[in-house]
C-alpha cells in the first residue's frame, strides 16, 4: 500500500496543484490513481505520455498529473488529441472525460475517432450527470431518475457508451466502476497497450448532485450500490435480461485487431512520394 | 521563379507549404474547398499530415494538437465553418498557440449564398470569439498576395505565438491569376522560438526576456500543462488577479509592440485629398477606379490595407490629415468603415456598401470620387 502511494506521488506534480477540485470521497480520483497504476506498470516514460482532457470534474485530472497535459475546451478533447498524435504518434495520448462532455457536446467527435481507429486511449468517467455544473441531467442520466433540470425525471433514454463505441469502431472496449480499482488498473493498461481506439468506461457516481437530488446516501453508500449492482461480463450472460437489465456489466466488451489511423497514414506518405508508375516524385515542387 | 495560372485558393496552399505548414485539418466548404484538395495531395509528399475532421470544430482543435505537437498547423473555411471555429480562436489566443486560419468569405449571414463573396465578417474575424483578446488579421487583394500573405500569416502565427486569419474572399479565392511563384526555398520562414534551459526551469507562459515566450512542443521534455483557463506563467489555472493581469497585458503587449512589423498596406498617393481606403477583392474595383478619376485629372489617392487587425491606426490617422474625403468601399453594410471612422472622424467618411453578393463596382466608387 505505502508501496502503491509511493507511486502515486512520484506522478503527480507538486507544485500549486493541491488540495485538488473533486469533492471529498468523489470517484475521479481513483480513476486518475488507476491511470497512474497502469502507467507505471506500462513502464511509460513520463515525457512520452499527453493526457488531454475537456471540460468538467474529469477535465481537472491532467492538471494533477506530470506528464504532457492540455485541457482543451468542452467537449474537443479528442479533436485536439487527434492532432497531437497525427504530429507526434509516439506519444501516448490519453484522454480523459466526463459522461456529459464525451458523450453529448463532444458526440460527435467521439464516434469519429472511434470510426478512425487512431490510437488514442479514451477514458470516460461516468458519473450519469453534469457534476460541476451543478446536476444537471447527462446523456447517461437513468430514465425516470431526477436532475436540476429534470425536475420531474428524465424521459431520456441513456446512451449504452460500450455499445455506441463497438458500433462505432473502436479497437477496445471495456467497463469497470470505482469500486472495482485493480479491474480499472488492468483495463486501463490493456487500453493504453491496444494500438487503435481504446476506450476503458470508469462508472463512478456523483453524491454531491446526483445522489443528493436522488436520496442516494454517502459517497459510500453509493461507492457500494457499484459494488452490489455490477457483474461480470461472464456471470451476466448466465442471466437473464430481466436481471441484467439495471445491471453494470464489467469486463472487456471488444478487443480486436484492425488497422490503426496514423499507421495506415504512414502508407498515405509512402503512396505519395512515389509516382502512379512507382518513380519518387518531386517533394512540394510547384 | 516559376509562372503559373493559379486561383488565389491554389496560392493560399502552395504558400503554406512555402512557409513550412506539416499540418492542414480542415471540412469542406464552399468556397474554401480547393486549398483542403491541394493540400491533401502535397502534404504526404512532404511527410506531412492532412485529415479531414468531423466538422469546422474539430479541424482548429486538431491543428491546436498538431501545433502542440510541433507541427506549423492550418485550416481552411469560409463563414458558417469560421463561425464554429470561433471557440477555438480564442482557446488558440488563450493558450498562445501558433495557427492559420483562412476564412474565403462568402455572403452571409448563415448559409448565405456560398458562391457569392463577401466581406462580412471583418468583425467576426476581430471579435467572433468570446473575451478580450489580440489577433492578427491579413487580407491579399490578388492571387500572388494570397501566396505572400499566407507566408506572412505562418511567420506572424510563429513569430507573436497567436492565430492568425487570413481573411479572403470568393472572388480572391477562385479567381485566377498569371503569376510568378517565388522558389519555395527563398521563402522567409520565421521558426517558433524553442527552448533549451533546463526542464525544471522551463516557464511555458513566462521568465522569458520577451513577450512572446518560448515553445516547447510535447514530447520534447518539457512537460507542462496547457488550459483554456486564465493561467500562471507555469501554465497552471489561477484566479489571482496579480497572475491575470500580467498575462493580459502581456498578450496585448505582445501584438501592439509588434505592429509596426505587422501592418502591411499599399499606399499609392495618399496625400490626396480624396483617398480611397480598400481591401480584397474591392480593393481591385478601387484600384480601377482611381486611374479612371487620375485619366479625368481628378486628383485622389488610394491605401489598400493588407492588415485589417490591429486595424492601421497611425497610417489612417496620417491620411486623414491631408485628406478631405476618405471613401471606404466594402461588400458589407461597413464594417471596417467603422475603424475609418473612428481614426478619421465621421464627417471625413464617405461609405460604398454592398452586401447583396455583387461586387463593388470601380463605377461605383468613380462615381463617389467624383462627389456624385
Amino acid at each position: 500500500m505505502s508501496h502503491e502511494e509511493h507511486t502515486a506521488y512520484s506522478y503527480l506534480r507538486q507544485t500549486k496543484k493541491f488540495p485538488n477540485v473533486w469533492c471529498s470521497g468523489c470517484g475521479i480520483g481513483v480513476v486518475m490513481g488507476a491511470l497512474i497504476r497502469a502507467i507505471d506498470r506500462i513502464g511509460l516514460l513520463k515525457d512520452d505520455v499527453a493526457v488531454v482532457s475537456g471540460i468538467g470534474c474529469t477535465g481537472r485530472m491532467p492538471v494533477y498529473l506530470d506528464f504532457n497535459t492540455m485541457h482543451t475546451t468542452h467537449g474537443r478533447a479528442l479533436a485536439f488529441a487527434t492532432g497531437l498524435k497525427l504530429a507526434q504518434p509516439r506519444l501516448k495520448v490519453i484522454v480523459v472525460m466526463g459522461d456529459g462532455d464525451a458523450l453529448a457536446i463532444g458526440g460527435n467527435h467521439f464516434i469519429h475517432a472511434a470510426r478512425r481507429n487512431i490510437d488514442l486511449t479514451a477514458i470516460i468517467v461516468n458519473n450519469s450527470i453534469y457534476g460541476m455544473t451543478g446536476g444537471q441531467y447527462s446523456p447517461t442520466t437513468p430514465l425516470d431518475q431526477l436532475a436540476t433540470t429534470a425536475p420531474y425525471g428524465n424521459i431520456e433514454p441513456p446512451f449504452q457508451v460500450g455499445d455506441l463505441a463497438m458500433a462505432a469502431g473502436a479497437s477496445y472496449v471495456a467497463r469497470s466502476t470505482v469500486y472495482h480499482a485493480v479491474e480499472l488498473d488492468r483495463y486501463i493498461e490493456q487500453a493504453i497497450r491496444k494500438n487503435g481506439f481504446s476506450l476503458v468506461e470508469a462508472v463512478s457516481y456523483c453524491h454531491t448532485t446526483f445522489g443528493r437530488i436522488n436520496k442516494l446516501g454517502t459517497a459510500v453508500d453509493m461507492m457500494r450500490m457499484l459494488k452490489e449492482n455490477s457483474v461480470t461480463k461472464a456471470a451476466a450472460e448466465k442471466l437473464s435480461p430481466q436481471e441484467c437489465a439495471n445491471k453494470i456489466v464489467r469486463g472487456v466488451l471488444c478487443d480486436l485487431d484492425k488497422p490503426e489511423y496514423t499507421a495506415l497514414y504512414d502508407q498515405v506518405i509512402e503512396r505519395a512520394k512515389m509516382g502512379e508508375n512507382g518513380k519518387q516524385r518531386t517533394a512540394g515542387g510547384l | 521563379m516559376t509562372v503559373k495560372l493559379m486561383q488565389g485558393n491554389e496560392a493560399v496552399a502552395w504558400g503554406a507549404l512555402a512557409a513550412g505548414c506539416k499540418f492542414y485539418a480542415g471540412y469542406p466548404i464552399t468556397p474554401s474547398t480547393e486549398i483542403a484538395e491541394l493540400l491533401a495531395r502535397e502534404l504526404p509528399k512532404i511527410g506531412g499530415k492532412f485529415i479531414q475532421m468531423e466538422d469546422e470544430i474539430a479541424s482548429l482543435a486538431a491543428c491546436i494538437g498538431a501545433s502542440v505537437g510541433g507541427l506549423k498547423s492550418m485550416t481552411a473555411t469560409s463563414g458558417p465553418g469560421f463561425s464554429l471555429m470561433q471557440e477555438h480562436i480564442g482557446y488558440a489566443a488563450m493558450t498562445e498557440v501558433p495557427c492559420v486560419v483562412v476564412d474565403v468569405q462568402r455572403l452571409g449571414p448563415s448559409t448565405g449564398q456560398p458562391t457569392s463573396p463577401s466581406q462580412g465578417d471583418v468583425m467576426q474575424a476581430r471579435w467572433g470569439t468570446h473575451g478580450d483578446h489580440p489577433i492578427i488579421v491579413l487580407s491579399p487583394t490578388s492571387v500572388r498576395q494570397a501566396f505572400d500573405l499566407t507566408v506572412s500569416a505562418f511567420n506572424f502565427s510563429e513569430k507573436y505565438r497567436t492565430p492568425v486569419i487570413l481573411l479572403m474572399d470568393e472572388v480572391v479565392g477562385h479567381m485566377r491569376e498569371k503569376i510568378e511563384l517565388p522558389d519555395p526555398k527563398s521563402v522567409e520562414r520565421v521558426e517558433r522560438g524553442t527552448t533549451s534551459v533546463p526542464p525544471e526551469w522551463y516557464k511555458p507562459y513566462g521568465d522569458s526576456s520577451s513577450d512572446v515566450p518560448p515553445m516547447s512542443p510535447f514530447g520534447a521534455g518539457y512537460r507542462y500543462h496547457i488550459t483554456g483557463l486564465l493561467h500562471d506563467i507555469a501554465g497552471y489555472p489561477t484566479q489571482r488577479v496579480d497572475e491575470i493581469d500580467p498575462w493580459l497585458e502581456r498578450i496585448q503587449r505582445k501584438i501592439e509592440h509588434g505592429i509596426g512589423d505587422i501592418t502591411m498596406v499599399e499606399e499609392d498617393g495618399s496625400d490626396a485629398r480624396t483617398v480611397v481606403v480598400a481591401y480584397g477583392a474591392t480593393a481591385r474595383s478601387a484600384r480601377h477606379a482611381v486611374k479612371l478619376a487620375r485619366q479625368q485629372r481628378c486628383k485622389v489617392g488610394l491605401v489598400t490595407l493588407l492588415t485589417l487587425w490591429p486595424f492601421p491606426e497611425d497610417v489612417i490617422a496620417r491620411v486623414s490629415r491631408s485628406a478631405q474625403r476618405i471613401i471606404v468601399p466594402e461588400m458589407n453594410l461597413g464594417q471596417l468603415a467603422l475603424e475609418v471612422e473612428r481614426v478619421a472622424g465621421r464627417n471625413k467618411v464617405v461609405r460604398i456598401n454592398r452586401a447583396n453578393g455583387e461586387m463593388v463596382t470601380p463605377q461605383l466608387i468613380l462615381n463617389s470620387i467624383e462627389g456624385n
